[in-house]
């Protein structure tokens, strides 16, 4: 996708996004994002956005979340040395721990955000769509907490292999609607809660969870995940002595991604996006959407995704939920034409064993998606010893035992023998 | 006449006719692809203008009747391409203007100018994009515009009065009044204030003005036709082609 741009266009953008200036005025990122929605929805767009210009960096709001942040969701989260796992891959590997947030990763930091935005701006209910159900519990958390009905949207798909988070939305109080219609998963949830949207465009509010969609979701939702970044930075200062020399995330829609890396743009570190490699190089075998995409149209943003040459969106496979989905944030889109971040891939294989050999090392459970960063950081040591690792473990993996039952606990049984 | 004028002076001549225009919606290729044109043929009898529906693997506007039949075409191999080359076959035997109705990303993947070219040679005078909102509508409607077809704009209940009057300008062909804030095929029929809406659309429009979503019998039709220049019927004939009913006879007894 580099081709998509001219070289000194490229550092043009690059340099606009360091100095805070994308997105644009027409929600752009350079040739990316924009609103792609139906008639019915462009005024509660309008709404939207006059809102987060209004509130979002509004003292009083602000000093509504941060008391949010620091009490309620236990920011900020710690940087943990790992040194079990640095031994091995022989490298120095920091942790940034989004598992130990309220609810179990990332996710909340947004969720409690616009659930305070929906409040200031008067809606009577939330909506939401959830693929992993990460989202949908900090949704239904982040909702009861602020005393307002909520209501998340699942692919059926999802729902069977991350059981665990289905009853603990409804045990805080949402409704969980179960979704039939296209793959089943989270492009399903996302086009069936914009559905439902449409019915009641100014008493609904729209919770999305990553930083994908019309403008300005992809925007609000960099900016209240950017909390990652900024911690992590200070942190590794204060802990390990200096930045770091690169840093992973994993990267679905992205919004655990843009969250750390948007604060270190104009750092001289490394940035490294991991996407689902799924079972292969094939259309339909993965979700490595910048990998093998190309650019078109998906839920209102104009970004990369995967398609036929017809434009009809293809279907995704990967063994983790967040992961697997067809787009990619506009964000992320521009951040690969420009070169400024590298966009990899880890297959499900990979995923499992840098899993397992997290647990081992270091006692920590990461979640699926995550660990597809681990996988492709520990590919990096290999070629690069003696470097500073700063890794996004963005959740952690309790939701996805339904799947891990299915893999034995290789390591664990060698052990034994 | 530019091909858009083709599509408002049909809605003219049928209220000339003293009747409300009927513009009969269908998902290209469905049920079976290959009775495609033969369904497209009966149906632009009874119709005034005819939309072809391009079938999309995310229809987010659409409801269950339409995303059904999206999925079961694209699982026959339904594209835009092939719509063309079954019109090309058809030989300009359609009398009726033809709109396509379609999501953006189809369009963006055959390209702009390709499209219009192909769309001026094939009948089609117009198109309908439920994704496409009138900010980002600019380099659709400037290839658009280089063959005379038309880019109607949908305006809904939901849409401010200013924004009304601005996107009744920017249509061509017809402007398409959505009657509900909702998806296409529900079952809660037509709203109450809607003689009240369907007025201040025509007021605001000097082309003909088409209401749709929610038009299922003769007296939804009976009922828009009072306020407004056409009616749209789309999950309703879906349904019957669904259920291999006889679409045109359907469109017959809506004009009962």
């Amino acid at each position: 996708m580099k081709s998509l741009l001219q070289a000194d266009e490229a550092q043009a953008l690059l340099d606009a996004s360091i100095r805070g200036e994308l997105p644009d005025e027409r929600g752009r990122f350079g040739p990316f994002g924009g609103r792609y929605v139906p008639e019915t929805l462009v005024p509660a767009f309008e709404r939207l956005e006059a809102g987060v210009r209004e509130y979002l960096h509004d003292a009083g709001f602000q000093q509504d979340l941060q008391r949010e942040l620091r009490e309620w969701v236990g920011r900020p989260t710690a940087l943990t040395y790992a040194p079990r796992l640095s031994e091995k891959w022989g490298t120095e590997v920091w942790l940034k721990r989004e598992d130990l947030a309220h609810t179990g990763a990332h996710k909340i930091n947004n969720a409690i955000g616009q659930a305070l935005l929906a409040k200031r701006l008067g809606a009577q209910r939330v909506i939401a769509e959830t693929g992993a159900g990460q989202h949908g519990v900090a949704s239904a958390a982040a909702c009861a907490r602020v005393g307002l009905p909520c209501c998340v949207y699942m692919g059926t798909v999802d729902m069977e292999r991350q059981a665990p988070n289905v009853v603990r939305m409804e045990r805080l109080g949402a409704e969980v609607v179960a979704v039939e219609s296209g793959d089943k998963t989270l492009r399903a949830a996302i086009d069936e809660a914009m559905r439902k949207w449409v019915t009641d465009p100014s008493g609904i509010y729209y919770l999305l969870g990553s930083a994908v969609g019309a403008h300005p979701y992809p925007y609000l939702v960099r900016e209240l995940q950017s909390v990652i970044g900024k911690e992590a930075r200070q942190q590794m200062i204060d802990q390990a002595g200096g930045l770091p020399d690169v840093a992973f995330a994993c990267v679905g829609g992205g919004s655990n991604s843009i969250g750390l890396f948007y604060p270190l743009l104009g750092d001289d570190i490394e940035l490294i996006g991991v996407e689902a490699g799924g079972t292969g190089d094939g259309l339909g075998q993965n979700a490595a959407t910048l990998a093998t995409g190309t650019p078109g149209v998906l839920q209102g943003s104009y970004t990369i995704i995967l398609q036929d040459d017809d434009g009809q969106v293809q279907e995704t496979h990967s063994i983790s939920a967040g992961l697997d989905y067809s787009g990619v944030g506009p964000e992320h889109a521009l951040l690969q034409a420009t070169g400024r971040v590298t966009y990899i891939s880890a297959s499900d294989d990979e995923a499992l064993a840098a899993l397992a050999e997290l647990c081992e090392a270091e006692g920590i459970l990461t979640a699926l998606e995550t660990a597809h960063a681990y996988a492709a950081a520990r590919e990096w040591s290999k070629d690069n010893p003696g470097k500073r690792i700063l890794i996004g473990n963005s959740g952690r993996g309790d939701k996805d035992m339904p799947t891990l039952t299915q893999y034995p606990p290789r390591i664990r049984t060698d052990a034994r023998a | 006449m530019l091909a858009h004028e083709r599509i408002s002076a049909a809605i003219r001549a049928a209220n000339d006719d003293g009747r409300t225009a009927l513009v009969p919606f269908i998902t290209a290729g469905y049920p079976e692809p290959g009775a495609f044109i033969n369904t497209l043929t009966a149906i632009a009898e009874v119709g005034d203008v005819v939309e072809i529906g391009i079938p999309f693997s995310d229809p987010m506007a659409d409801g269950m009747t339409i995303q059904r039949s999206s999925f079961v075409a694209l699982q026959k191999g339904v594209s835009l391409k092939w719509i063309f080359d079954e019109l090309d076959n058809a030989g300009g035997t359609i009398d009726a203007p033809l709109v396509m109705m379609s999501y953006l990303n189809p369009l963006l993947a055959f390209g702009f100018d390709r499209l219009a070219e192909r769309a001026l040679a094939t009948g089609v005078c117009g198109f309908i994009v439920p994704d496409l909102p009138f900010e980002e509508s600019n380099e659709l409607r400037a290839a658009l515009d280089q063959q005379g077809l038309g880019l109607i704009q949908l305006v809904t209940p939901a849409t401010p009065n200013g924004r009304l009057k601005k996107l009744c300008a920017a249509s061509r062909g017809f402007v398409y009044a959505v009657t509900i804030t909702g998806i296409t095929g529900g079952d809660t029929g037509l709203p109450d204030d809607l003689a009240n809406y369907l007025d201040m659309v025509v007021a605001a429009s000097e082309l003909p003005v088409c209401a749709g979503f929610g038009i299922r019998e003769a007296g939804d039709v009976t009922n828009v036709g009072k306020h407004a220049d056409g009616a749209i019927v789309g999950s309703a004939l879906v349904e019957v082609l669904e259920q291999n009913g006889d679409p045109a006879a359907y469109l017959v007894s809506l004009r009962k």
